[in-house]
């Protein structure tokens, strides 16, 4: 049943990337599993009737600019309608290509300058315990986004602050916007990156429901005192052959030709 | 009047579970009673200026009241991209406290001056920036960013020896405040440097010439009227800051009168688009700078004469 929830949020990646002419489709693309997961294996804890119920978890996207699956993900909840997706990147629109706090119900904070989602999450984390409250924080970041420094500080603070309540799950898809990660900053080793951080590190198939599923709920289970995060290994463009591990699709548009292999790749009749 | 800031925020926090003191390991010994007191409103983020801004961002998304404190040079540029989208974007109910407000860190020069820290950060929408004169200008402003739902920045200067308010008067915050009549002159200042400017005026005043002294604490919203009124009644104005003569205090005055369309003339004294000249104690960096009472008292005198 997830995967074809993954499917349906696929076609509206490309539903909505198309009518708004806009959109980092191969990076939404590749986070499809990781959300759906979250959102819809009972995973994340939030009330469909009441975005700003006090018990929520909260989930930040700090890859801002794979809004298009964070979108989709809403708009399945019900915090969006078709209607408002339809409008993407258009003017009058709340949603932009970057997702921005207040102005979309579901959207816990405003991002898109990569490097910053895991400092707020550390945050909001903080103020969790200091409130004894039972919610987690999720935060969503993308492998070239650790080129930043501003994510080792926040992950310091977290080891050093003991945040339990904190999981982050690493979008591994390998790739940034001009090549592989490896070829332009290499950023391997990451499990001993952040396991020397103070992070508990595991890692899933973060294209494989089963697989991310499993240990986004073996991490709920979990009873250590550490942060944690899990490398989940993706493709990017997944489910589109010819964007999967092609850099060029990082920010572009397909034409009429490629969404003809779109639909056919998603089994769309018509976008 | 960092020790005013310290005592309203610990008072503040007394009363406000909410009130949180945030520090990048800086504030030795001065926040020994805040974490004696509230150990759990009381947080080092290390030397991590930009993370803590972030982190406030997030605890105040979660109803949190932070009061981020260190070096302003270190919040004002280090921190600059988390202030402006983290905290003023989002609209979130930061409080960012930054000590060494001018050359106060005298001795260890331009790495730790903030003298461009009003440029930068009054062109972020959603920023309040405070930059108090006077103890009495502080505990007002301190108070007055807690009731304010959103996002301040509160320019530390040293502690002043001398209280330039009387009893009567009143800090109204987004006010001027006329420290001092003059019928000739009038000369805008902001943050405790605003004591030479004083000094400055009893001079002139022998010179026979009548300067009024007003402090701009509230450098964002900024009294528009109040200048422009100013521009209206005097024929020549100056003003004093610890700061780029760009951008901050002299660039909002400029600003107004020119938008006013008055015929006034404008001296903006502070630092000429340079970073401040030597070391020393910050008076003596203040006035290889011209910017103690005697640099500002020539300058004035000068333009005034010319």
């Amino acid at each position: 049943m997830l995967e074809e929830i993954a499917k349906e949020i696929r076609k509206d990646i490309m539903r909505t990337a198309y009518k708004g002419g806009s959109g980092h489709i191969a990076s939404a693309l590749s986070a499809v599993e990781i959300m759906t997961a979250l959102y819809f294996g009972d995973v994340l804890k939030y009330d469909p009737q009441n975005p700003e119920w006090e018990g929520r978890d909260k989930l930040i996207l700090s890859k801002g600019h794979a809004s298009l699956v964070l979108y989709s993900v809403l708009k399945r909840v019900g915090y969006l309608s078709q209607g408002e997706l339809d409008t993407f990147c258009q003017p009058g629109s709340a949603l932009g290509g970057e997702p921005k706090l207040g102005e979309v119900k579901g959207v816990e904070a405003t991002t898109g300058s990569l490097g910053h989602g895991l400092s707020f999450g550390v945050g909001i984390a903080m103020a969790n315990k200091m409130n004894q409250k039972e919610s987690r924080v999720y935060v969503i970041l993308g492998d070239g986004e650790c080129q930043e420094g501003s994510v080792w500080e926040a992950a310091m603070s977290a080891a050093h602050h003991k945040l339990s309540n904190l999981t982050v799950i690493l979008d591994c898809n390998g790739l940034q916007a001009m090549d592989e990660t490896e070829a332009i900053v290499s950023l391997n080793p990451l499990e001993e990156k952040w396991a020397g951080f103070g992070w508990q590190v595991s890692h899933a198939q973060g294209n494989e429901i089963s697989s991310i599923l499993g240990e986004l709920k073996a991490d709920r289970q979990c009873t250590t005192q550490k942060p944690r995060i899990i490398l989940a290994h993706t493709t990017k463009g997944k489910g589109i052959s010819f964007m999967e591990d092609v850099p060029i699709w990082h920010y572009r548009m397909p034409d009429q030709k490629e969404m003809e292999i779109v639909k056919k790749d998603l089994g769309l009749e018509k976008i | 009047m960092r020790n005013t800031y310290l005592q309203e925020v610990y008072n503040l926090a007394a009363k406000d579970r909410n009130v949180l003191s945030l520090v990048a390991d800086n504030g030795m010994i001065v926040y020994d009673d805040f974490r004696r007191d509230f150990p759990g409103q009381y947080f080092n983020f290390g030397i991590s200026e930009g993370h803590m801004i972030n982190a406030a961002a997030g605890m105040a998304s979660c109803g949190k009241i932070p009061f981020a404190y260190t070096i302003g040079a270190f919040l004002a540029y280090r921190s600059f991209e988390f202030i402006r989208l983290d905290v003023c974007l989002q609209k979130l109910n930061v409080k960012i406290a930054g000590i060494g407000a001018g050359m106060s860190y005298g001795c260890l020069g331009p790495t730790h001056h903030a003298t461009e820290d009003l440029a930068v950060l009054r062109v972020l929408p959603n920023l309040t920036l405070l930059s108090p004169a006077t103890a009495k200008e502080m505990k007002r402003l301190v108070n007055y960013a807690y009731e304010l739902e959103g996002p301040v920045y509160i320019r530390l200067g040293n502690n002043l020896k001398q209280e330039l308010y009387t009893e009567e008067m009143e800090v109204i915050p987004g006010k001027g405040t006329v420290l001092r009549e003059g019928a000739d002159i009038v000369v805008f200042s902001t943050g405790d440097i605003t004591y030479h400017v004083m000094e400055a005026a009893k001079r002139l005043e022998k010179d026979g010439i009548g300067a009024c002294v007003a402090s701009m604490h509230t450098i964002k919203p900024f009294d528009k009227n109040f200048v422009a009124e100013a521009g209206r009644k005097y024929r020549q104005i100056f003003t004093v800051e610890e700061h780029s003569v760009i951008g901050g205090l002299g660039g909002a005055v400029a600003e107004v009168l020119a938008e006013s369309g008055c015929s006034a003339k404008l001296k903006r004294i502070g630092l000429n688009d340079v970073y401040a000249y030597g070391y020393g104690s910050q008076e003596q960096v203040r006035s290889a700078n011209g910017l103690d009472a005697e640099g500002i008292y020539q300058t004035i005198k000068k333009c005034v004469s010319s």
